[in-house]
């Protein structure tokens, strides 16, 4: 049983991650009706916001201190962040410390600015050319993106530190019945869940809730129509475009203490979040949101040591294997709808 | 002649002509001389442009003729390195019965992922082919080890079985061969100052690119050819006229696997070894972008694509900063370095960005790629009443 909940706990953060890009590429096509391979790179860039803001907030000037020694008997020179000079010290630390949060407002910003860029800048030239041109043109955008993070930030991973407050594991054990330490589960994945649950809310109830929303979901439905009643249903779709930009940005924000970020963690969530997608039900948002947990889960599920035993190898193939099954017997996916994407 | 018509016929002949006489093209620098480092007439490097032109080749005749964008042909490629290099292990090292064993085995799990995949069609299909190849590379890499050799692969070793070969002697290493003509061995012809090298294996590969070109141009010119282009351009309308497109589309996918089989095969032919990262997603989108720059759909484009993204690769990504110092050193110091700044990004190793822009650009400004560009170009020469060429395909829809 403890292992149970275990395995779904590990699958809820990898699952989070997979739901919101996925939530974002089933908003584009959607509303634009793009497939747009460029996702990943969006939730790459978003994760190199963190490293970059964490970077700015330690951006330093060096200052002698006169009272302190080095080795030679020098005057020692000490790296003083500027933000010390703003805030002072222990308010400092405790904003760089909270770095990866804070990002969250920086990179918002960003993302929009991004995403509008790339729909005005590129993806608008490609809605009448087919769905092959445009998986080829966003493809070949996800190179050169993830080719510019790379010379900018190296081709290594950069570590980013969750805040310290977060840094110790949640014993659910515990707190449901268990023996203590059965079920133990770092802090930061149940806030990225938190968090992840939080957006997907968001956006949901945004386009549930307002009229903006409301206009979206009507052109998403039929957008000749909304565009007949004087509605400027391309401004709008703009916009979406961002917001998706941002909503797969902030997961890669928050994703980065969990993994590293390096330049082609973009790409390799990407195939899954197609996979995601497309099992979901191409344009369904709900079905997305629900495939990115269930195949999250799955995999978890799949690289327990029992599971293993029997079938070696599992977890490695669980999610494709899946997708293959639900893409002959479901052809529309768990929950996509009659007449989008049929062939 | 040989079944083609006049224009077709050159064709082949200046494909020939180019591939037999590559190891002068690809080297007009002498060597030592500063431009030396362009040369791209070395065998390892002349293997890997007919090789991946034979992969690019097969992958055109399933997206170019029937517009299905395989995002996995990697694992065919890879399928088929494993066929070879096991062959190698436990029959004999000569190349016949590896390469055909690749195209045999290539070919059948082609018509099992076909049979599958091409059941659904555009992103569905994409992503079926993608979830194929990805399960094949994690299985190659995990749980097949004992098949595969796993994340160090598979070489040729000295305890392998060999039945027909029988045992060697000590010291003596397995080579890949044609009847005891060694692939590995070169005649190198000095001219000047000039370097030629004539490599057993890549003339062995360039034949059978030749071949695999030839029957390519059959195959675009045949009545199935026919057929696979009319699946690309109204899949309906065959269905109206009561033909099923399926038979077409499944024979289309798995020819297309066994060329991806054979260049797998041929791979291992030349440097004996096989990993399972050549079955990796990337493997697959290298070929879609070779086919693509060099134009879809066309004879001679995939074949350009290949050589131009394997000499990018190779030749590209080896000029430094120094080189460059070098070959600014006439301008200004300020200037020189602040030119060497703007391109430094883009050698390198940072050539895949190169790479990036000139396939966003070709997909966008140029969806027939470089053939595309060169008709065009071809045109402004001749005026407006120049004919289109044969090589070109206009998708009517």
């Amino acid at each position: 049983m403890d292992a149970i909940v275990l395995q779904i706990l590990n699958g809820l953060d990898k699952g989070s991650a997979y739901a919101l890009i996925a939530l974002g590429l089933t908003l584009i096509f959607g509303t634009l009706g793009v497939v747009n391979f460029a996702h990943g790179a969006l939730f790459m860039i978003g994760a190199f916001c963190a490293v970059t803001f964490s970077r700015i907030l330690t951006w330093s000037h060096t200052v002698i201190d006169e009272t302190k020694k080095d080795f030679l008997g020098n005057p020692l020179k000490v790296e003083v962040p500027h933000i010390y000079d703003l805030f002072g010290q222990a308010t400092g630390d405790a904003i760089i410390d909270w770095a990866v949060p804070l990002s969250i407002l920086f990179s918002i910003p960003v993302m929009l600015f991004v995403g509008y860029a790339m729909e005005r800048g590129l993806i608008k030239h490609f809605y009448k050319r087919p769905h092959a041109d445009q998986i080829l043109v966003t493809f070949g955008l996800a190179i050169v993106l993830q080719e510019i993070i790379k010379y900018y930030y190296g081709a290594n991973p950069i570590p980013t530190p969750a805040p310290a407050v977060f840094a110790g594991s949640f014993d659910f054990g515990a707190l449901l019945g268990f023996d203590p330490n059965t079920i133990i589960y770092p802090y930061w994945r149940l806030v990225y869940f938190a968090f992840a649950a939080l957006i997907i809310g968001a956006v949901f109830a945004f386009l549930q809730f307002t009229t903006f929303g409301m206009v979206v979901r009507a052109g998403m439905a039929d957008r000749e129509t909304v565009g007949l009643l004087g509605i400027n249903i391309d401004k709008r779709f703009t916009i979406m475009f961002g917001i998706a930009a941002a909503v797969a940005g902030l997961a890669g924000v928050m994703y980065a203490p969990i993994n590293s970020p390096n330049y082609h963690m973009g790409m390799d969530f990407l195939v899954l979040s197609f996979v995601v997608v497309v099992v979901g039900g191409m344009g369904s948002l709900p079905g997305a949101v629900l495939a990115g947990f269930l195949l999250g889960i799955l995999e978890s599920f799949a690289s327990m040591a029992i599971v293993l035993d029997t079938l070696p190898g599992l977890n490695q193939i669980i999610i494709y294997l899946v997708a293959i099954i639900i893409l002959l017997t479901r052809p529309r996916g768990l929950m996509g709808r009659k007449g989008v994407m049929e062939d | 002649m040989l079944g083609l018509d006049k224009k077709d016929y050159t064709l082949l002949l200046i494909v020939a002509g180019l591939t037999m006489l590559a190891p002068f093209i690809l080297n007009p620098f002498p060597e030592g001389s500063g431009l030396a480092q362009f040369n791209a007439g070395y065998p390892d490097l002349m293997q890997r442009f007919v090789i991946f032109g034979i992969f690019a080749i097969g992958f055109n005749i399933l997206f170019g003729l029937t517009g299905y964008l395989s995002f996995g042909h990697a694992a065919f490629l890879g399928v088929g390195s494993y066929a070879a290099i096991w062959m190698m292990k436990l029959l004999t090292t000569n190349v016949i019965p590896a390469m055909v064993m690749a195209v045999i085995i290539a070919g059948l799990f082609a018509l099992i992922v076909g049979y599958v995949s091409l059941r659904r069609s555009g992103i569905y299909f994409s992503i079926l082919t993608l979830a194929f190849a990805q399960m094949s590379f994690a299985m190659a890499y995990s749980v097949l080890t004992p098949l595969t050799g796993g994340e160090t692969g598979l070489q040729l070793k000295i305890a392998d079985a060999r039945i027909l070969d029988g045992a060697l002697e000590a010291g003596e290493q397995a080579r890949a061969n044609l009847f005891g003509l060694n692939m590995s061995s070169s005649y190198e012809m000095s001219v000047g100052s000039w370097l030629f090298t004539f490599n057993t294996g890549y003339y062995i590969a360039a034949l059978v690119m030749l071949a695999s070109f030839y029957l390519a141009i059959r195959i675009f010119r045949s009545p199935f050819g026919l057929m696979l282009r009319a699946v690309k351009s109204n899949q309906n309308r065959l269905n109206y006229t009561g033909l099923n497109p399926r038979p077409y589309t499944l024979a289309a996918f798995v020819i297309s696997g066994m060329y991806a089989g054979l260049a797998g095969g041929l791979m291992v032919a030349m440097d004996t070894q096989v990993g399972p990262e050549r079955m990796f997603w990337t493997a697959s989108g290298e070929v879609v972008l070779m086919t693509i720059l060099g134009g879809a759909g066309t004879l001679i484009g995939p074949v350009l694509g290949a050589g131009l993204i394997k000499y990018m690769e190779n030749i590209l990504s080896k000029i430094n900063k120094d080189i460059l110092h070098q070959w600014f050193a006439f301008l200004p110091d300020g200037l020189e370095d602040f030119i060497i700044t703007l391109v430094y990004p883009f050698i390198g190793k940072g050539w895949h960005l190169t790479l990036g822009i000139i396939f966003m650009m070709v997909v966008i400004f140029l969806p027939g790629g470089l053939v595309e560009g060169g008709q065009r170009i071809a045109k402004l020469f001749k005026g407006k009443d120049a004919d289109e060429d044969g090589a070109q395909t206009k998708p009517a829809e």
